[in-house]
């Protein structure tokens, strides 16, 4: 009885917590195709999970993230296509703010374990998206699709000062849950997981929390954990031209499945928060190259004001150092080259020091990595004033392909 | 009165105070013997290994003389010590059967006169009276001033025993002295730590002397110090090495000659003692500086006492204008060098191969003391 699938979280909600299913039909009556993102007014209501487009990407950031990387266990590729079709299914209801299964978390048989595991019960879909991108180590030989592997999938070279983590590095297969209830995203990934058992098996996932750029004109600027805005610059949905030029892979790029999709780069940097706190105020601006109340750049007055990289003070050296992040990073620098940025303050704790495990997940999505994020980041590694401060501790590429259409499954392309 | 410190105790602060010359290095001809001293000339200081012996203790104030020859085994160091070890002038390196003067400006007061044999621990330790004309109080400028002064003296020292010592383990290492070029890694390394900020605001050089493994971009050739540090302790041989050694010597005088004229401000002077401190606690405490011989506490030390040379030499005008500050400073200080001493073996330290719990102490001490160096910026800038 398929519709008795996906029930609502908001109608149990609604219903006290009733047992019962709210008369929703199945994920495919929200499931549309339309060529336009469908976004949420508020940031309690579903984003559509259909679309040209994977979700999760020019969706205006939501203030929480679940990464996760996985690795593929079975050998079987049509093991691993069974598994994409059910993420597939479970995302779109998931997305939906719908419980997974038959009979969700609460209604099967006293007997079974529960289908859903029931933390999201009485939550709003929140705004979730699950993003998919597949690591170059999907493209062994294991299941047929080395020659499949586009060229912009390289393996990321060796920045200056990387210290990675080979178990916060890499993985097969990467999903990005994003939502504005953090319960919300790690339901999904939990249940992602367990359905995952036996055929992938997670790496590493990563919590995140603040989102560290705006992604919509209609965001304000959020602060990452050194107390800076972060990504006043960054590419934004309503920038659509632009986004066709840097953002989505066109049909040019190639390979054909990857069409409409993005490459998605994801750093764990490491803040050397005590070290940061312990600097002058005008040096962590000088650093920046930005105010830190206003976010202005240096010399400026307001945060939107462009950066005037020739303006000089008093002595005669550059208002904007240098070896200032914002001018090293900026496209003016890199022959052009932007980012769409939608990465997440993190704190795991503390490490054995006593100091905080904190920094930014860095999340990076980019038409080609080879002429966006590695030569930036080997601009960046080699002269930008912030490297006394961050270490880079662990690093993915992803192709994320487009999005999924009613009855396709995540990689139908790749894998057709 | 004479007192021998405990042996555990902590090797201190090396700045310069008010040295009006370098220390001159001669070889030690004549050895006469310190009590011949007609209260006029230099103060001849009789070291060795177990005593410091002046020709006199009572000096006018003014310029002085100290002339030190070292007749004891190990390698020591002279220092004249003003309240809350401060110092006012200092010798280092001054080698078995050698003579090195040390001329210094002395205002009228109570100081120490201390040897330190083995250049470890609080060293052998005598009074020192200067009597004569009160000197005139000097304003906050010019202690700013002497700050400065004083600090670039103790950078030019630190740069002279670091080409010194850079040059001895470059010699052994194309010797295909292992054990020898062993000993001296930590040593000539010691005289980079204490004025790393300083060395590292000459652009490249710092890399190419310095870098670790990861530091270095693919297609770049890896060189410097731990480049040499990880053939002699992971493939225990120097095959291969000349050439990185050679390279290291020539980076190393190009750093000593850009060091010896360099001019620093007040607050130049404050943000690298608290980038030195940074230093230790992102390389050293966690063992990632030197990860093949695990020597990172010589580093660690050195670091801290490059520290406290550029805090002492804003005493002065840090005592007007926050005392409680220099208070905190001086027992937070001493509480890292206590943490250190139970790593201590001989003149240097075993290798460091400490657990969490003990990182995590000895990253405590270096945040307590972190956190108020991080303030005398601050402190100096304020009118």
């Amino acid at each position: 009885m398929s519709e008795h699938k996906g029930i609502s979280r908001r109608g149990l909600f609604g219903a006290a917590g009733a047992a019962v299913a709210t008369g929703v039909a199945g994920y495919a009556a929200h499931s549309v195709l339309s060529g336009e993102e469908v976004q949420a007014a508020d940031n309690t209501g579903p984003v559509e999970f259909h679309g040209r487009h994977q979700a999760g990407i020019v969706t205006p950031a939501q203030d929480r993230l679940h990464f996760a990387a996985f690795d593929v266990t079975t050998t079987k590729r049509d093991e691993l296509i069974s598994l994409l079709k059910e993420w597939t299914a479970a995302a779109a209801l998931l997305t939906a703010g719908r419980d997974i299964g038959q009979y969700g978390a609460v209604n099967g048989p006293g007997e079974a374990p529960p289908e859903d595991t029931g933390e999201a019960v009485g939550l709003p879909p929140a705004r979730l998206t699950l993003t998919i991108g597949f690591g170059p180590s999907l493209f062994d030989k294991r299941f047929g699709l080395a020659a499949k592997r586009p060229a912009a999938l390289v393996d990321l070279p060796h920045f200056i000062g990387d210290d990675l983590d080979p178990e916060r590095s890499g993985g097969d297969i990467a999903v990005q849950a994003c939502s504005d209830d953090p319960q919300v995203a790690v339901h999904a990934i939990r249940n992602l997981a367990r359905i995952g058992f036996g055929t992938v098996a997670v790496r590493y996932s990563q919590l995140g929390f603040g989102r560290t750029s705006s992604t919509s004109k209609a965001q304000t600027t959020p602060r990452n954990l050194f107390g800076f805005k972060d990504g006043t610059n960054n590419l934004k949905l309503e920038d659509t031209a632009k986004l066709e030029q840097q953002l989505w892979v066109q049909q040019a790029d190639g390979p054909d499945w990857m069409v409409g999709g993005s490459y998605l780069v994801s750093r764990r940097i490491r803040m050397n928060i005590e070290i940061w706190d312990r600097t002058s105020l005008g040096e962590q601006e000088s650093i920046i190259g930005r105010g830190k109340g206003t976010g202005a750049p240096l010399g400026k007055a307001d945060e939107f004001d462009a950066i005037d990289f020739t303006a000089k003070k008093s002595d005669g050296t550059p208002k904007v150092p240098m070896d200032s992040h914002v001018r090293l990073a900026h496209p003016d620098f890199n022959k052009g080259a932007e980012l769409l940025r939608r990465g997440y303050n993190f704190v795991d704790g503390s490490d054995g020091l006593g100091r905080l495990d904190a920094g930014l997940f860095f999340l990076a999505y980019q038409r080609d990595p080879r002429k966006q994020f590695i030569p930036v980041q080997q601009q960046l590694s080699r002269s930008d004033a912030l490297n006394e401060y961050i270490v880079h501790v662990g690093s993915g590429i992803f192709a994320c392909p487009g999005g999924v259409t009613p009855g396709g499954y995540w990689g139908d392309k790749l894998f057709a | 009165m004479l007192t021998t410190a405990a042996s555990h105790m902590t090797r201190r602060v090396t700045v310069l105070g008010a040295v009006l010359g370098l220390a001159t290095l001669t070889a030690c001809a004549d050895d006469k013997p310190a009590a011949t001293d007609d209260g006029t000339g230099p103060v001849t200081v009789k070291a060795t290994d177990s005593a410091c012996d002046l020709s006199r203790r009572d000096v006018k104030s003014g310029t002085n003389t100290f002339s030190v020859s070292n007749g004891g085994s190990k390698v020591t160091e002279f220092y004249v010590y003003a309240d809350g070890d401060r110092v006012m002038g200092e010798v280092e390196n001054i080698g078995p059967g050698l003579k090195r003067e040390l001329i210094v400006e002395l205002p009228t007061g109570k100081y120490q006169a201390v040897c330190k044999p083995g250049m470890v621990g609080d060293g052998i330790r005598g009074d020192l009276t200067v009597s004569g004309d009160a000197t005139a109080q000097a304003d906050e400028d010019t202690l700013l001033k002497q700050a400065t002064e004083s600090y670039q003296r103790y950078v030019n020292s630190q740069a002279v025993a670091l080409e010194q010592k850079t040059t001895e383990f470059v010699t052994a290492v194309k010797a295909g002295d292992v054990a020898k070029a062993k000993a001296l890694f930590p040593v000539s390394r010691t005289y980079w730590e204490r004025i790393e900020p300083v060395a590292e605001s000459f652009g490249d050089l710092d890399p190419k002397i310095d870098a670790r493994i990861n530091d270095v971009e693919p297609g770049t050739e890896w060189t410097g110090y731990h480049r040499i540090e990880q053939a002699l302790w992971e493939k225990n041989t120097t095959a291969g090495m000349a050439k990185y050694a050679d390279q290291l010597l020539t980076d190393v005088r190009m750093v000593v000659a850009k060091a010896k004229v360099v001019t620093l401000n007040p607050l130049q002077l404050a943000n690298g003692a608290k980038e030195l401190l940074d230093e230790v606690a992102t390389g050293k405490v966690t063992g990632e500086e030197d990860r093949y011989s695990h020597t990172d506490l010589w580093d660690f030390e050195a670091n801290v006492e490059g520290s406290q040379a550029a805090i002492q030499a804003l005493r002065p005008a840090l005592q007007k204008r926050d005392a409680a500050l220099v208070t905190t400073l001086d027992t937070n200080f001493k509480a890292v060098f206590a943490a250190l001493d139970k790593y201590r073996e001989g003149d240097g330290f075993k290798p460091y191969t400490a657990t969490e719990a003990e990182k995590k102490q000895l990253s405590q001490v270096v945040d307590g003391l972190a956190e108020p160096v991080s303030k005398v910026a601050g402190v100096i800038a304020k009118k």
